[in-house]
């Protein structure tokens, strides 16, 4: 929003102070300013001039040879404006002056000198109009400067309107007055109105208000004997400066209101509308905006409409646009003036169903002071009588207040803003302070009772927490006086889940060179298919960008496969792991998703086989177990869950009996779209349940001083036999402090293993003789369960 | 016999000079010192002489011994240098500038800057909590004072799922689960993933990280809040950062603020990424909205404390120089793998 500091200089005298350094403040203690325009700074020596003769140009058709008289004297002036007339009064930069930063020296145009220049309002800067000279009044005083005469020079800045969002007041000059008042120390001057008490003796405008949900108030007034058509010069100037544009007096009027104010308002031509209905209708039709677009309105709108022959006739959108047909067009005479208040979020709404954001349902979306109605009506007269006074009101105010809001008064104690502040604030600031804010704030001792302004009492200001904010804005948060906090020592608890976050990936990226990668929580589609991979069936989203990323992925295998894929030309061998979420479908006990967060990680080799990697990530598992929680988490052949992973080659991760994940190969339809050669697995770790696993004790053994005994054993397998199901026969042998294993080869179809028994013992050196026996016994189990040993 | 000794002494020096391996010394010693060495049969010959002749003689022999001993282990020690240096001298030198390898993984970016905060948070006694991602209505409006009619609510900003339940749009979503946690006093802070259901392009995605942060004590106030603010961005970025708080309204704040700090690029002088104002909006703040507590099973009488939520993302994008926020999510190692060190 753009704001005139011409225009805050009619509420509040901000003469004598730095303007710059005001609006600085403006930033700090009340909404973001995004830039400062100085406009008319690059304007000198333009005066109103006077036309007093004009000749045509020997040689050309567009030019004429003018006397323009400045005021000091007479000047010779070629010009080449189309509304170039005897008599006509124009701003006219004199020889040595400046207009859009270019000096004006005596030019010679086409044969003849030219001792300055007559002006459009476009090359003065103060609209965008270009199509001939601009006329001045024919009152105005020949000689005078023009900048001085309208307000041209000003200072004009923009706020966000994002920071403006909860402070309904500060969408109208007025507003804003008020904040400069309170940063100056300087009095805000009363807003003159026309009192509307005088026509009450005339007819009432005939308004009812079927929708009392969505219309707080509904204030109006019919005005006729409109004689002007155009608007004073510096109202103009104004709109243009604030980024509005001048069209007719009665619309320029409206919108100069809602700038000056922040109440919209709308002026219906009386001619076409003189009742006024506020209501929605059952079923959705087209209306035609002013602009001219055709609209589909459903029943959820409300409409302002005009009863006409027993029916209701919308003439407008409430609070967002009028309709065409009730336009006021430049031979209005008559008008009926609207001055309301709806609902905001229904406001918003439509707005947003319509696609229509217009400067007055931005204003009414943040939820205007239903206060400001009447007011506004009245300013308007005042306004226009002054332009105008021919104007003749011909109803009485007629006001149908629905919802009045209820009035908020907030009290607190003095402790209570030394407590939230952490400084000394003393109670004249206070008081002082919210006084100049419109607040009503009594002091009983330590006491404070504040009465809230209607205008910040729609939404903005409900507790006393918001006062605090009023007290310390307008203080200034860089006059703060800053300190560390008092509080007491206490033992700060590491969240398991976090801390096991943290480990696992350090262990990844450090021990086992993996990468983190992000992804998204949703399945892709496109990417699953690319992959052979049939998408999950899973909770959806109901609004998602595109129905390929609407499913919830369920597991993290297809995300990690993709980037994978996608990162082939990375390396020979590489790996990457994420730790996200996925769901497990919704749970029936409470209808809400089973988030689950995971770890998943995907390996990708063209030097390793598959069953080297399969093993490597196994052992990857393995070691998160035994580092993170030292614990030691199995593996077991399982089926699959999915139908991507190889039957024969899935596992399930168990820690004490609960299943923590799995790790799997692909099947060869899905190995092959990610790489024709490579081997690649992936393996998925519950990290919500990982984390929440008991750490296993850290039982500390006395390093023997004795050296020990390694025996190796080479085994023949049967088919079918895994290195966990030989365990029993070593378990709980005598002196066995670990067995590891040396090599593994196939021979002639069968599986041989090479194993090594270290035997230590902590009180002597074991002899060969001494282990004998207990590795007998370990042979003789190992052949009885069917591993022979291999001659 | 004495010119014998002297004979002997000198044969041994001139065989000494000539020994030029360990070896050779060795066999010097074997004939000089040896069972049946020079020496040892001069001192057996000792026997045949006169006894006193035999006290005189007998010193020179032992003289000759010590001294041939001594010579020996010099000419040892002076020819193991030889060697070791020839060793030295004949090794290959390695080339140190090779191509080496064992280089670890990467951490995310997002995993690196996450870690520094943390480290920052927690040295000051804030406890690391950790939320899930598809939150209710519940936790990520109601419970944050967000009401009904609110914008953020609106479907076009939120992703919602089938049962009713959402993507949580905020880190702040987790405020309530918190405070109910770990009830007051409390400091915690909370990274996560974040959602908003709009179109993606190098500056906006739909999946993004945030860290929030509370502290809940009696007491808490606007002072202290702008101590810690600037404590902990300073620490953030190492430098002694200036900051100012503007007005800025959150419902789950009040007082809330919008943070700026001194443009990191100009030092406040105004440049192109400050829009020449010498000022960053960095993060939003504000004192914990009294309802927020309540709802969190805090007290707001006895209460107070202060939020802040920082863009993870963007200050990764900020650190790292990062222009397309897109390349994040992407799994894209050629720009991931670069985030060797966390």
């Amino acid at each position: 929003m753009l704001i005139s500091m011409n225009w805050i200089g009619d509420f509040v005298d901000l003469r004598g102070l730095d303007i710059p350094a005001l609006i600085q403040r403006f930033t700090l203690s009340t909404a973001e300013v995004e830039d400062i325009y100085e406009m008319g700074r690059d304007l000198r020596g333009v005066v109103a001039g006077k036309i007093l003769s004009v000749e045509n140009h020997p040689d050309s058709k567009k030019l004429h040879l003018l006397k323009v008289d400045g005021g000091d004297k007479v000047y010779d002036v070629v010009c080449g404006a189309p509304n170039v007339r005897e008599g006509l009064i124009v701003p006219f930069v004199k020889e040595g002056g400046m207009v859009g930063g270019q000096e004006i020296g005596m030019a010679r145009l086409a044969g003849f000198e030219s001792h300055g220049m007559c002006c459009s309002e476009k090359e003065l800067g103060i609209s965008a109009d270009h199509s001939g000279l601009m006329e001045l009044p024919e009152d105005t005083p020949v000689g005078r400067d023009v900048t001085e005469l309208y307000g041209i020079i000003d200072t004009v800045f923009e706020v966000d309107n994002k920071s403006l969002t909860n402070r309904p007041d500060l969408w109208g000059h007025y507003g804003i007055a008020r904040e400069f008042a309170a940063l100056s120390g300087r009095e805000l001057r009363p807003l003159e109105t026309v009192s509307l008490e005088q026509f009450d003796s005339l007819e009432p405008i005939d308004i009812d208000v079927q929708d009392k949900e969505l219309c707080y108030r509904y204030s109006g007034l019919k005005v006729r004997n409109i004689t002007k058509k155009v608007s004073p010069v510096d109202m103009r100037i104004r709109l243009f400066y604030c980024g509005s544009r001048a069209i007719n007096l009665l619309a320029d009027l409206t919108n100069y209101l809602m700038l000056e104010m922040g109440q919209p308002m709308h002026a219906f031509d009386c001619a076409k509308v003189d009742s006024i209905r506020v209501r929605r209708f059952d079923s959705p039709f087209t209306f035609t905006t002013l602009d001219g677009t055709e609209r589909r309105v459903d029943e959820n709108t409300l409409m302002i409409c005009t009863k006409s022959g027993g029916e209701d006739i919308p003439v407008a959108i409430a609070g967002i646009m009028g309709g065409l047909d009730s336009e006021i067009e430049g031979d209005t005479d008559s008008l009926l003036l609207e001055s309301a208040n709806f609902d905001g979020a229904s406001v918003r709404k439509s707005s947003t169903r319509l696609g229509l954001r217009t400067d007055a349902s931005m204003r009414y979306e943040k939820t205007l002071d239903p206060e400001m109605t009447v007011p506004a009506i009245g300013r308007f007269m005042k306004l226009l009588l002054g332009i105008d006074p021919q104007a003749q009101v011909i109803s009485r105010l007629t006001d149908v207040y629905v919802k009045h809001y209820p009035k908020v008064e907030l009290a607190f104690d003095k402790a209570y803003v030394d407590r939230y502040t952490g400084i000394e604030i003393e109670d004249e600031r206070i008081m002082g302070t919210l006084s100049s804010l419109g607040f009503e704030p009594r002091q009983e001792g330590d006491r404070f009772t504040v009465g809230v302004p209607s205008w910040r009492a729609t939404k903005d200001v409900t507790i006393k927490a918001d006062i605090i904010e009023e007290i310390t804005r307008i203080y200034g948060y860089d006059n703060f006086e800053i300190a560390t906090t008092m509080s007491p020592l206490y033992p700060r608890r590491r969240s398991a889940g976090a801390k096991a976050d943290n480990f696992v990936k350090d262990i990844l990226v450090q021990t086992y060179q993996l990468h983190e990668v992000h992804s998204y929580i949703w399945q892709d589609v496109k990417k699953c298919r690319a992959l052979n991979i049939e998408p999950e069936e899973n909770i959806r989203l109901i609004n998602a960008q595109t129905p390929d990323h609407e499913v919830i992925r369920r597991s993290m295998g297809p995300t990690l496969l993709s980037v994978l894929g996608e990162n082939r030309a990375f390396g020979a061998q590489f790996g990457v792991f994420e730790i996200g979420r996925v769901a497990e479908g919704v749970r029936k006990e409470d209808g809400l998703v089973n988030e689950r967060k995971n770890l998943g990680i995907a390996l990708f080799s063209r030097t390793s086989g598959e069953k080297e990697l399969y093993l490597k990530l196994a052992g990857i598992i393995k070691s998160l177990g035994r580092s993170v929680k030292r614990v030691e988490l199995e593996l077991a052949n399982c089926q699959p869950e999915f139908k991507w992973q190889h039957p024969r080659n899935t596992a399930v991760i168990m820690a004490e009996g609960t299943a923590l994940g799995w790790i799997c190969t692909l099947v060869p339809s899905v190995l092959r779209s990610i790489d024709r050669k490579a081997a690649v697995v992936c393996g998925q770790l519950d990290m919500d349940a990982f984390a929440s696993l008991p750490e296993g004790e850290l039982s500390y053994r006395e390093p023997s001083r004795f050296p020990g005994i390694d025996i190796d054993l080479s085994v023949v397998l049967p088919e079918g036999m895994r290195f966990a199901d030989m365990e029993p026969a070593w378990k709980g042998a005598g002196h066995l402090a670990g067995v590891g294993l040396i090599d593994s080869f196939q021979q002639a179809g069968r599986r041989s293993l090479t194993l090594r028994f270290s035997f230590s013992s902590g009180e002597k050196t074991l002899s060969k003789e001494e282990v004998q026996p207990i590795v007998d016994g370990i042979i003789e189990r190992l052949s009885a369960g069917g591993a022979v040993l291999r001659s | 016999m004495k010119e014998r000794i002297e004979g002997l002494r000198e044969s041994f020096e001139q065989e000494l000079k000539a020994a030029g391996s360990s070896e050779a010394v060795e066999k010097l010693r074997v004939a000089y010192l040896g069972k049946k060495g020079s020496v040892t049969e001069l001192l057996k010959g000792l026997k045949d002489v006169g006894a006193q002749q035999k006290k005189e003689l007998g010193q020179h022999v032992n003289l000759l011994k010590r001294a041939v001993e001594q010579r020996l282990s010099e000419r040892i020690e002076e020819i193991k240098a030889a060697e070791e240096q020839r060793e030295i001298e004949g090794a290959e030198r390695y080339d140190v500038t090779l191509p080496t390898e064992g280089d670890p993984g990467s951490y995310h970016p997002i995993t690196v800057v996450q870690r520094q905060l943390e480290e920052i948070f927690t040295s000051m006694g804030f406890v690391v909590e950790d939320f899930r991602e598809i939150v209710t209505d519940y936790e990520c409006f109601e419970a944050v004072n967000i009401p009904k009619d609110h914008p953020a609510r609106d479907m076009q900003d939120t992703y919602y799922l089938e049962n009713g339940q959402l993507l949580k749009t905020h880190t702040s979503a987790a405020q309530n689960f918190i405070l109910q946690k770990y009830g007051a006093p409390c400091r915690a802070i909370f990274p996560g993933r974040c959602f908003r259901n709009e179109a993606t392009d190098a500056s906006h995605e739909n999946t993004f990280f945030q860290m929030e942060g509370i502290m809940v004590d009696k007491n808490i106030s606007i002072s202290n809040l702008i101590y810690f603010m600037k404590t902990m961005l300073s620490e953030v970025f190492q430098r002694d950062v200036k900051v100012r708080l503007r007005p800025g309204f959150f419902p789950f704040v009040e007082p809330g603020f919008e943070l700026d700090i001194s443009c990191l690029i100009c030092g406040g002088e105004g440049c192109s990424t400050c829009h020449h104002s010498g000022w960053v909006e960095l993060c939003p703040c504000g004192m914990i909205h009294p309802n927020v507590l309540k709802m969190g099973g805090v007290d707001p009488e006895e209460y107070t404390g202060f939020a802040f939520g920082l863009g993870l993302t963007r200050l990764v994008m900020m650190k790292y120089g990062v222009k397309d926020i897109r390349d994040l999510n992407s799994g894209n190692l050629k720009a991931l793998a670069q985030f060797r060190h966390e």
